[in-house]
Parts: structure tokens; C-alpha cells; sequence
């Protein structure tokens, strides 16, 4: 699969299922059946054997699932109530698209028109007990039966190519992650190197727990995306990232402090290779190497990121070369590790 | 002697992530004493000082050897540093101070004028006396971390002031009892952990391959005897405390009734904490596992998290009597 079709498919946190399901069909044509199994927790985790001895085993995660919308209930008008799945601000989901449920039912997520908007309306930002989503049903029993309570919606966003080498997609996050892992799954390494697809990061981390502890890697490479605010961003102090700048490095974020050496190899790596690459400067985000690292005994973690303006909507924007220059330094880790 | 020991530690620097300097001196203070040693993948020094008798119970005590910090995210074109806190740091109380790397590079963290708005983090920077962004790289990259330097007095007949007290007096305390126990009945294993500020880090790991028994957190804890401080219910000089809860733990009842026995028995006082707030190791090491019971000595300390952090003497050689007193009998 590309990038367009990875983040075509719908898995909000905790609904990986089509998703999942196509990785191991393409993972499984790769490896063979024997190397790719689905644990409990619905992580998808793939072995591809060392060609040496006495090299760590090294893991390279990402996460399948993306920020959505689960549907609680309807109102008697027949709009759907909804909470969001994973960190959505509502302020960049009012009037806009989705696809409610396994049937991918067109839906739009209502604002009140500017004309009937009072001034108090304006300075509000709106809250998920106002928001709703119209599906245009005309009563409460139509729209319940056609997306029950606990059906999921992703936000119906098409994978736009723009600009000099720029993607606006919905879940780049963490798609680009997923397609760097299937491009790995080509080749064999030094060392063991497992790729997991995990499940639930969105909502706190909660697939790669279990992965971490069964795997127990001496090494994870971790695959984001994190959010870049290179654009409309006055302080510099207050910069975390750039789009187009290369694959974000990580010295520490909001559930990792990484081990220096292991920073300092991955940025001596990217020199060598001639890989663009920045520092990720801001302190921000937590992400499934907090698991990996402090699964069981400990261990060595890191994480590199693909820059995402807009990250968490249905209009996220990367560069591909980003991308590309995150597979390069993994490539380039697992070869030299 | 445990004055010395303590003043050895304070002076080494170690804030989250980045504890082998404080790992390395541990280790030259201890070596001789214990039967073996080794750094896991979190950085933790552990080290085992083996029981006699053989249904012994294995003990694994912890302090944490990281202090908070400042993390360097940005360097802007005058060469000035701007910084993440690591840990929980007061931006208010963080102005005008004097700093350190690792590398011995010094600086003064400052405040930017602030108007209209609480004092943050992105308003600190950290002067080191570069001209331009190139020459404040020459010294230090975005992810070096600085910390309060080093600034050791003592007050009084008993107590001593200094940055990193919190948690360096404990790393102190567990030195003297690994050096004072002679053939105990009980394996100790003793855990210089890292990472305990920015969330139990490291003591979780090590929970996990250690195995205990019995864990015991050794850590400091807030105090109510200053003007206007009323909470928590400690004082120096008062006795080392028996922890009952904080925010992180409710301290096993085994373990906490073991430590007031053994406070008991060896004639010295101890206060009963009971913390409205805060978290240590106890509680990394308590959900380890399938569960492990678990408490936490605590040596009240005044001013915690500042670059003057207050303790007494006199609790520091109460908690070595009933720490020597509880290996021996519990």
C-alpha cells in the first residue's frame, strides 16, 4: 500500500480492524505466515530474522490508529450526539465532512449558520454538548438505526498533493509511520528487528503496552508524526519543529527522556548519511516509547518523527520528503546497529 | 561519616536521563561494601549486598539520584538558551539563578519581562555569555540539560542546605546503610534510581527485574514548620518520617507498621506523613509485578525544589537506626 491508501482507511483508536487486516495480508506476502501474528491488544507484529549473530533485537513501531469520533446517542431531531476518540480540538471540526460507521454514511458535524450567530456565539468556542453530527435523518429512530451508539466516524478528507512535495491527508499521524514499516519489511538487517503496528496510541498508549512487554526489544524505534508549527508561530522559543526540514530527532518529550547515546548515534547517522534531519526543540506530545522503554527491565528507546502542520484534523500537511528521510535514518539504524 | 558522604553526592550532576555522574560516585563510595553491582537500560544502579540466612527476605530500597533541571530546546541569534523544565520546576522561584552543565559550562536563567500573564517556562532563558547563536553553540546543543550549581552551606549546629538534596541525601543515606551492614540476616538490594521526577521512571524497571519482597522508597518530604506552612504535619529535626500516604501511594500496612516497630526499637523518634500531595518510587515499586508491599522513609526537607533545599542532620542518623533496625527484623 502507498501513503494515499494508507490514510484512505478508517481506524480510529480501538478500530484497526480493516486496517490491520490489510498490513498483515501485504505483511504476510513479505515475511510468510509464520512471521506475522496479531496479539490480544490487536497489535500486528512482524519478525524478520537477523542475518547475524549477537545483534539486539530491535523494534520499529508505529501506531495504526488515528483520532475519530464515536457516536453516543442521538437527539430527538435525529443528530447524532458525539464525543471525539483521542485529542481533537473542536474548533477545526465544525462544518466538516465525515463517514459514520462501517457503512461509511456521509455525515456533516452542524454549525450554526454566521447569519443566526448572536455575538456571544462568536467568542464561544464550541463544545462537544453543542456539536453534533447531521446525517440527515428526520427523526431519532432513523438516524439510531443508522449509526447506533458506538458507531465510529472519521473525518471524510481526500489525499491532496500540493505545493513543492506537500501532503494534505487526514491520519498522517500515524500513517506515515505505517508506511515507513512496510517499506522496512523489504529487507533483512544485521540484527532481529520485529515491526509493530499497534493499536490505540491515540487514547494513551494503550496497544504498545503490551507489545512492549511481550516483545521486550533491546531497542525501539519509535515512528510519529508530532506537530510542527513552523507557519504563524512568532516565538521562536515556542517552535518545536519545521515541515520540510527533515525527520524530527528526539531528546525528550512529555513521557520520554531518550538516552543520550542513542540521540547522539541517531544524529551522528544522519550527518553521515548526508539524511536531512532536525531536532524536535519542544518538550511536547507523549508517544509509545514511554511503553517500549520502561516495559518490564527497561529499555533503550527513541523516537522520529515526521513533522505535521495541523495535526489531528481532517487537513493535516507533511512533506514527503520528511517521510522519505524517516525511513532513511531507520534504514540507516537497523543496517549500522 | 554520613555529613561527608552526603556533601560527596550533592556536588554531583544528575538531573532526569542524565544520572552517570551521580551513578559513578555511588559507586566509588560503595564498592568495597557490596557484592555486586550493575547499570540497567534506564540507567539505574543496583546494587546487592547478599543476606546470610537463606529464607531471608530480599529488600530493595530506592533513591532516586536525578534532581530537576532545565532543558535547552532553542538557541536564539544573541546566543541566549531557552529551556524545558525537566521536572516539576517553579518558573517564579527559577529567575536570577546561578546555573550549571555538564560539561561545566555556567550560566544565569533569568526572566524575560512578563506582563499580564503568570510567569512560564517559555519566559526563562539562560545567558552563558555567548554573543551570537554560533558561539552559544560551541558550548551547548538543544537537549543539554543545565541545573542549579552546587552551593553546599550548613545552618546551624544540624542542618545543611544545598540544591539536590532532594534526592542526593537519601543516595546518602542508602551509601551509609549499605556501608554499615555487616552480614545481614536479609538480602538488601539497594537502587540508586533515575528518573524519578519526571514520573518514577526508572524505579519501575528496576522493581521489575529486581523482584523484591519488600520495597522501601527513601525520599524526601514536604514541611509545615515555616511561616505560613502548616501543611503537611513535619518538622524538622522532628525524627525521619514513616510515610502512611501521599498522592502516588497508600504505603502498605506490613511495611509502614514494620518501619514505626523498627523506629521503636531503636530509640529514635519518627513522624507519621501523611502528604496531601507528590509521589516517590514507593509507588512505582508497589504496582511492580504482581504487586509488592511497599513504604518509604522520608527525611523532611524544607524548600524542596529550590536551589536551597533544607534538611537536619539529626533525621538523616534517626532514618540510618531505623533502617539498620528494620533489615535486621523485619
Amino acid at each position: 500500500m502507498d501513503l494515499k491508501q494508507l490514510c484512505e482507511i478508517h481506524a480510529p483508536s480501538g478500530n484497526e480492524k480493516e486496517l490491520r487486516r490489510l498490513l498483515a495480508e501485504e505483511a504476510r506476502a513479505a515475511l510468510g505466515e509464520e512471521n506475522v501474528r496479531t496479539d490480544r491488544m490487536g497489535n500486528l507484529l512482524c519478525s524478520i530474522r537477523g542475518q547475524e549473530a549477537g545483534k539486539p533485537h530491535v523494534c520499529v513501531s508505529a501506531h495504526m490508529d488515528e483520532v475519530g469520533f464515536i457516536v453516543m446517542g442521538a437527539t430527538e431531531e435525529g443528530l447524532l450526539r458525539f464525543r471525539p476518540v483521542g485529542g481533537i480540538d473542536p474548533r477545526v471540526i465544525v462544518s466538516k465532512r465525515v463517514l459514520v460507521g462501517e457503512k461509511r454514511l456521509p455525515g456533516v458535524i452542524g454549525a450554526i449558520a454566521i447569519h443566526l450567530q448572536t455575538r456571544e456565539d462568536m467568542d464561544r468556542v464550541p463544545d462537544y454538548d453543542h456539536l453534533y453530527i447531521d446525517i440527515g435523518a428526520k427523526n431519532k429512530q432513523e438516524a439510531l438505526e443508522q449509526c447506533p451508539p458506538a458507531s465510529v466516524a472519521c473525518f471524510d478528507a481526500p489525499y491532496t498533493l500540493f505545493g513543492d512535495g506537500f501532503v494534505c491527508a487526514k491520519a498522517l499521524d500515524d500513517r506515515v509511520g505505517c508506511y515507513n514499516l512496510l517499506r522496512l519489511m523489504r529487507e533483512s538487517y544485521p540484527g532481529d528487528v520485529t515491526l509493530a503496528f499497534v493499536t490505540r496510541e491515540e487514547v494513551g498508549l494503550r496497544g504498545s503496552a503490551g507489545a512492549a512487554y511481550a516483545l521486550q526489544p533491546e531497542i525501539t524505534v519509535n515512528l510519529e508524526g508530532t506537530a510542527a508549527n513552523d507557519l504563524g508561530c512568532g516565538e521562536t522559543q515556542t517552535q518545536v519543529c519545521a515541515a520540510g526540514a527533515g525527520v524530527a530527532v528526539s531528546f525528550m518529550d512529555n513521557s520520554s527522556i531518550y538516552q543520550r547515546r542513542l540521540y547522539q548515534k541517531m544524529m551522528r547517522l544522519a550527518d553521515r548519511n548526508a539524511i536531512a534531519h532536525q531536532v524536535k526543540r519542544g518538550v511536547t506530545a507523549v508517544n509509545d516509547a514511554a511503553n517500549y522503554q520502561r516495559a518490564a527491565g527497561g529499555a533503550r528507546a527513541i523516537t522520529l518523527s515526521v513533522p505535521c502542520r495541523y495535526i489531528h484534523s481532517g487537513a493535516s500537511v507533511c512533506c514527503l520528503n520528511d517521510v522519505e528521510a524517516q525511513y532513511a535514518l531507520t534504514r540507516a539504524f537497523l543496517q549500522n546497529v | 561519616m554520613l555529613r561527608d558522604t552526603l556533601k560527596t553526592l550533592l556536588s554531583a550532576y544528575g538531573p532526569s536521563g542524565n544520572e552517570h555522574a551521580v551513578a559513578e560516585t555511588v559507586k566509588s563510595l560503595i564498592a568495597a561494601h557490596v557484592d555486586n553491582m550493575h547499570v540497567d537500560a534506564l540507567g539505574n544502579l543496583i546494587v546487592e549486598k547478599y543476606g546470610t540466612e537463606e529464607t531471608g527476605k530480599r529488600i530493595m530500597f530506592s533513591a532516586h539520584m536525578d534532581h530537576i533541571g532545565f532543558v535547552v530546546t532553542d538557541i536564539d541569534e544573541k546566543g541566549f538558551l531557552r529551556v524545558h523544565n525537566v521536572g516539576g520546576v517553579s518558573p517564579r522561584i527559577s529567575s536570577a539563578r546561578h546555573v550549571v552543565f555538564e560539561n561545566g559550562v555556567e550560566g544565569v536563567l533569568y526572566c524575560q519581562p512578563v506582563k499580564g500573564e503568570e510567569t512560564a517556562m517559555k519566559h526563562l532563558f539562560i545567558d552563558i555569555g555567548a554573543e551570537s547563536k554560533e558561539e552559544a553553540g560551541q558550548y551547548v546543543l538543544p537537549g543539554d540539560m543545565a541545573v542549579y550549581a552546587p552551593d553546599c552551606f550548613e545552618l546551624g549546629e544540624h542542618r545543611v542546605a544545598a540544591p539536590a538534596m532532594d534526592d542526593r541525601c537519601c543516595c546518602a543515606l542508602l551509601c551509609e546503610l549499605l556501608m554499615y551492614l555487616d552480614e545481614p540476616r536479609n538480602t538488601v538490594i539497594g537502587v540508586f534510581s533515575t528518573q524519578e521526577e519526571v514520573g518514577l521512571r526508572g524505579a519501575g524497571v528496576a522493581a521489575y527485574s529486581v523482584n523484591p519482597d519488600i520495597g522501601v522508597a527513601l525520599d524526601v518530604t514536604a514541611w509545615g514548620d515555616t511561616p505560613e506552612t502548616k501543611l503537611p504535619a513535619i518538622s524538622l529535626g522532628k525524627g525521619a518520617a514513616v510515610k502512611f500516604m501521599d498522592s502516588s501511594m497508600i504505603a502498605s500496612a506490613s511495611v509502614r507498621d514494620a518501619l514505626l516497630k523498627a523506629a521503636a526499637e531503636a530509640g529514635v523518634p519518627a513522624q507519621r506523613e501523611v502528604l496531601p500531595f507528590g509521589g516517590q518510587d514507593g509507588s512505582a515499586i508497589q504496582r511492580a509485578r504482581a504487586g509488592v508491599p511497599a513504604g518509604c522513609i522520608s527525611i523532611p526537607c524544607r524548600y524542596v525544589h529550590s536551589p536551597a533545599e533544607v534538611i537536619d542532620m539529626r533525621d538523616m542518623e534517626g532514618a540510618l537506626k531505623i533502617l539498620l533496625q528494620f533489615v535486621e527484623n523485619v
